[in-house]
């Protein structure tokens, strides 16, 4: 699990199988007139992480945010094409916003703790989803924040104010947010991109340790963290997927001239 | 992440200072003068706009305090603070607040139970569902609903108010507090709403998508992070809503009636310290006599009072300011 290795030698675990989890499916999204994804078909693998690369505006957040319908919160917002996460249609009428949410979790780019203390915003989650009995929260706050490898920072002052914590540590409290609610899929959206160096690196540490429990997609325009984190990586430009492949493979002999001048820093 | 990052690649020319330095006194001149009067003379001017309202704060509490201290002269300020029975004008005189201060703390219970819910519901409404489109023709309506001359609520009260109130408790008098205290209420929504829901939309975007992205409807968005978030905005709105129902004088003068009266009924007529202040300035009451100081006296208590509720409210904002 070494982070500190030179691009373009990617830290994934060797080749493994994985099974798709999420099948993207000729997906195209509007914000009014803007085409903001074109076509794109994509799967992710089930335990592992993929990387979202690609310049600003390209389509990649907006991909990751149509994964847990967070755009739905977008007056304006179309979508055509298919999002199947094992198997069901995520935008198919039946399916509860909530629950899916619940279900698909998500970090901010900035860290975002609720104006609450440290155990309250572990707790939010639960709570909404009808956990009332204290000694459940209390193993739920504590198993959280220990999976979001926060724990032994905070586990003497629980009642503190979330805002009293350094931005890295309110980063990985909002990873043991997103966590108290058991999702299965956790989306990152430039996670990392408000926090220090050393703060990043305890972000990518704890995302190696996720992936086998969890399937991670991330968005990073840093292309060094998708080498050193993901397990698969996809480039995008102007709305559409212009490769999709093996994080080593991808770095090393990238097929489409157009990643290669992004990877190699020609433009981005 | 090493140099190559710094590397210019030959674009930009370089450059080397000599050691002489540029004297031409004639070609940089830095003065002005026309500027320079104009710049001393304008803060003191501006100060004396500043000043304006500060002064006129002195005088008033210097009028309040010296015909109080000469109310007091006359009567006991423990009677004053203690009486039960308020008879300033008929035999055998009395002068207990204690009525006055019923009449009123009665009109703006009333009136808080009205408008606080209302109110903030209204600003939930406003800050969390309305789309922009609706949010931009209602906001406009309730600055207007504020801007409305309390006499007209007042009638409103009289002519539309007490009749339904009547139609329900049929022993409800002409003038009552119920009615008077309801339109009070309607009244100062407006500001219960406004001032909510500047708290609600200052509570930052990120904190719902945090709540929305851990699967909270939209309901439980607002009130278990945006309301609490908004918490010092919403309780200083309400202290100064409450504040201003204290001090409302047309509504109660018009329509709760003018009768001293020590009862929580709501379906009595009643008078506050405000009515009162306005039955004994219209009368033909001399300057100097009791009566006279004695409204002195109920307008100091009620400055003390809503200058009281006004420092609670900023501390309140202040103090309880979460971070976000």
């Amino acid at each position: 699990m070494s982070i500190s290795m030179p691009m373009p030698a990617s830290a994934a675990t060797p080749a493994r199988t994985a099974r798709t989890l999420i099948e993207i499916d000729r997906l195209n999204l509007y914000y009014g007139d803007f085409h903001a994804l074109k076509n794109v078909s994509l799967d992710i693998p089930e335990r592992a992480v993929t990387a979202f690369i690609g310049p600003s505006g390209c389509g990649k957040s907006t991909l990751l945010r149509s994964l847990n319908r967070m755009n739905d919160l977008i007056p304006g917002t179309r979508i055509e094409g298919r999002i199947a996460i094992a198997g069901t249609d995520i935008y198919s009428p039946e399916v509860d916003v909530e629950t899916l949410r619940k279900k698909v979790g998500m970090v901010f780019q900035q860290p975002n703790p609720f104006p609450k203390s440290i155990y309250d915003n572990v707790a939010y989650g639960p709570r909404l989803h009808g956990i009332r009995k204290k000694s459940r929260l209390d193993e739920i706050v504590e198993s959280s924040l220990k999976a979001a490898a926060l724990w032994d920072e905070v586990k003497d002052h629980l009642k503190r104010s979330a805002l009293s914590l350094s931005g890295g540590q309110q980063q990985r409290l909002c990873i043991a947010r997103a966590l108290a609610v058991e999702p299965d899929i956790l989306l990152m959206d430039e996670a990392t991109s408000a926090l220090d160096p050393i703060s990043t690196l305890k972000i990518e540490e704890l995302v190696q340790q996720l992936k086998d429990r969890y399937t991670i997609v991330m968005v990073t325009h840093n292309m060094h963290q998708a080498a050193r984190v993901s397990n698969q990586t996809v480039f995008f430009l102007n709305g559409e997927v212009v490769e999709s492949a093996d994080t080593e493979q991808l770095f090393a002999g990238p097929s489409d001239s157009r990643t290669e001048d992004y990877i190699s820093g020609r433009f981005g | 992440m090493n140099g190559e990052w710094l590397q210019t690649g030959g674009a930009v020319e370089p450059l080397k200072q000599t050691p002489e330095t540029v004297r031409a006194a004639g070609a940089y001149s830095f003065k002005n003068e026309r500027k320079s009067v104009m710049n001393r003379l304008m803060p003191v001017l501006l100060m004396l706009c500043a000043s304006v309202s500060i002064i006129t704060t002195v005088g008033i509490v210097y009028t309040l305090v010296s015909e109080t201290v000469l109310f007091f002269r006359e009567v006991p300020i423990v009677e004053f603070l203690t009486g039960t029975r308020w008879s300033p004008l008929f035999e055998p005189r009395a002068f207990g607040i204690l009525p006055l201060l019923a009449g009123t703390l009665l009109i703006t219970i009333i009136a808080c139970v009205v408008a606080m819910p209302i109110g903030l519901a209204s600003a939930v409404y406003l800050s969390e569902y309305a789309p922009r489109r609706v949010r931009n023709i209602i906001k406009p309506i309730l600055e207007v609903l504020a801007g409305v001359p309390t006499i007209v609520y007042g009638y409103f009260a009289l002519s539309f108010m007490t009749p339904i109130v009547r139609a329900i408790f049929p022993e409800t008098g002409i003038f009552n507090a119920l009615s008077a205290g309801i339109v009070v209420g309607i009244m100062i929504i407006p500001m219960v709403t406004s001032l909510s829901e500047d708290a609600m939309n200052a509570v930052p975007k990120s904190l719902r998508d945090g709540a929305y992205a851990l699967g909270a409807t939209k309901f439980e968005s607002a009130l278990k992070i945006v309301l609490p978030a908004a918490l010092s905005g919403i309780v200083a709105s309400f202290v100064l809503a409450f504040s201003r129902a204290v001090g409302e004088t047309m509504i109660v003068t018009v329509a709760a009636g003018a009768t001293p009266n020590l009862t929580f009924n709501p379906l009595e007529s009643i008078q506050t310290m405000t009515a009162y202040i306005v039955q004994v300035s219209l009368g033909d009451t001399q300057r100097g006599s009791i009566e006279y100081g004695s409204i002195f006296a109920v307008g100091m208590a009620l400055f003390i009072i809503t200058f009281l509720l006004n420092s609670i409210a900023q501390y309140v904002a202040r103090k309880f300011r979460e971070e976000y």
